[in-house]
């Protein structure tokens, strides 16, 4: 069983509308870029400064627009944190720390200790979380 | 031709005569823009809160759906019916509860409790029609997977209202109210969203931190059924005698606590030194997680028939009443339990036993009570 993997949806995908104008966006301003270095070489300074200036606004706001739908679409998925179990024999002290699986619960009995052969017992069912730093605030 | 050129070039066009013959037109440009905003500012703010609420709205629908497939899933997976649960669930989903009448509150806690026990009937026997095949244990799980599921329904219903609402009559008020609250709406959305899987599972979660303070100490002994999902262990604690309740696990069950509390009260006619309880409290901002915090009263949630039963239970024979706080957020309540939180569980277990020895002589009767969801927690 998969625990820790995002569930697919039709409302976690981008939209092919969108991609296709995000797309034309940025092959549009390629093309002015590619202008704009023409333009140079013809000697047209200002020509070649507005279509740089052009390129590089399209280029800059068609990967901006491509990296927030993307951001929304990640915003839109839940994520399952790992759960682990872990297993105790009682007898002997050995522990062993695994994924949980459906039908654990804590003081449920197990299988058989690998090393003195008495039932195990499950002692914790828990998550760990990763701060993702601290927020700083007074005292 | 290098760069340094070109931008020279580009500076002086604009530094001399920005835009030529049509710098006019941006003048213009500017005034109508100015003159925009100051007749239709408040409109465009309002569409940009409107477009906020749509992004959360969408968000929420996700989450419900997400819902509802995993209560489905869980059902066929768990329950084994005979026929496609989905217009069952679908009918679940759209359940409500009416409190009782409070113009004359005196008896009302008895009727809302009436209320919530046949709410309680009705819902095991739907799942039981449901999911023919769960044993108890599957059975609580899924009932408590139907709630959260039901809950992200209703709350994408309220947020879905007030947003339809606000569109129709363009009211600023409406609108802005429901954008104000989003944040902690889309918070508890979320802890019930993670909670989906913990329930379907039956993974033990943040709010069965005091279900599994008392397992811990009730584990070993022996325990007999008290009240409605409730069991009792008698637990030798420092010389005393501890009655250690909690609710019965590993089911997704919150037991009736108040009931088991006066039942153990009654069996001893009064003699019972102190009470204590055990629950999951909400922290504040800037508070740890699985801060451990000491205080007086009946530390229980929920819609408030057991801490009534149990202040009137204990007002009869005067017992003191000490209450022990795990701290978590409303996210780690229902979602799976936080290794914090778990680790929390023996610091609980010192203070209990710290009031104990100093609130109590020995040959002394003592309750423990454990609340929360014992889902994945056994005893």
């Amino acid at each position: 069983m998969e625990m820790s993997k995002t569930s697919p949806s039709t409302a976690t995908k981008i939209s092919s509308f969108v991609l296709m104008i995000i797309f034309v966006t940025l092959a549009l301003s390629l093309t002015a870029l590619i202008l704009a270095i023409n333009a140079f070489s013809y000697g047209n300074d200002v020509a070649a400064g507005y279509l740089l200036l052009i390129g590089f606004l399209g280029v800059a706001l068609s990967t901006y627009v491509l990296f927030q739908t993307r951001r929304r679409i990640l915003g839109l998925r839940i994520e399952m944190p790992a759960i682990t179990t872990t297993v105790e024999c009682r007898k002997c002290g050995f522990k062993s720390v695994r994924e949980f699986q459906r039908g654990d619960y804590i003081f449920k009995e197990t299988e058989p200790c690998q090393k003195c052969n008495d039932k195990m017992l499950i002692t914790a069912i828990y998550r760990e979380v990763k701060e993702k730093g601290r927020e700083k605030y007074p005292p | 031709m290098n760069i340094t050129a070109v931008m020279e070039a580009l500076q002086n066009q604009i530094m001399q005569e920005p835009f030529g013959e049509y710098s006019w037109i941006f003048n213009l440009l500017f005034y109508v823009v100015f003159i925009v905003f100051i007749f239709y500012g408040q409109r465009i703010q309002m569409y940009v809160m409107l477009r906020e609420v749509e992004g959360s709205l969408y968000k929420l629908k996700y989450i419900k759906d997400e819902g509802r497939k995993t209560a489905i899933e869980t059902i066929k997976e768990i329950g084994k019916p005979q026929t496609d649960p989905t217009v069952r669930v679908d009918r679940f989903l759209e359940y409500f509860t009416i409190p009782p009448q409070s113009l004359d509150p005196a008896g009302v806690v008895w009727k809302l409790e009436h209320i919530l026990d046949t709410r309680d009937v009705r819902f095991k026997d739907e799942v039981k029609l449901m999911a023919p095949a769960a044993d108890k244990t599957q059975a609580d799980n899924l009932e408590n997977t139907l709630g959260v599921a039901m809950a992200l329904n209703y709350i994408y219903k309220v947020i879905r209202h007030f947003y339809l609402l606000g569109k129709k009559t363009l009211s600023l008020y409406i609108i802005m109210q429901i954008q104000m609250i989003l944040p902690l709406v889309m918070r508890e959305a979320e802890a019930y969203a993670s909670a989906l899987k913990a329930f379907a599972y039956g993974q033990p979660i943040g709010d069965g931190a005091g279900a599994l303070v008392a397992a811990k100490i009730m584990h070993g002994h022996e325990t007999r059924k008290i009240s409605k999902d409730n069991v009792v262990a008698s637990v030798p604690i420092e010389g005393r005698t501890a009655y250690v309740i909690k609710a019965e696990g590993p089911g997704g069950n919150v037991g009736k606590i108040g009931d088991a509390v006066k039942t153990i009260i009654d069996e001893n006619e009064g003699k019972i030194a102190s009470i204590i309880m055990i629950d999951a409290a909400m922290k504040l901002e800037g508070e740890e997680v699985g801060e451990v915090a000491e205080g007086i009263g009946a530390i229980i949630g929920g819609p408030g028939v057991d801490q009534f039963k149990i202040e009137e239970s204990i007002l009869k024979y005067r017992i003191p009443i000490n209450a022990v706080a795990i701290k978590e957020d409303i996210g780690d309540n229902v979602s799976p339990m936080r290794k914090e939180i778990f680790d929390a569980v023996d610091k609980s277990i010192e203070r209990i036993k710290q009031v104990i020895l100093e609130r109590t002589k020995e040959g002394d009767k003592v309750i423990i009570v454990g609340v929360g969801n014992t889902t994945g927690i056994g005893q």
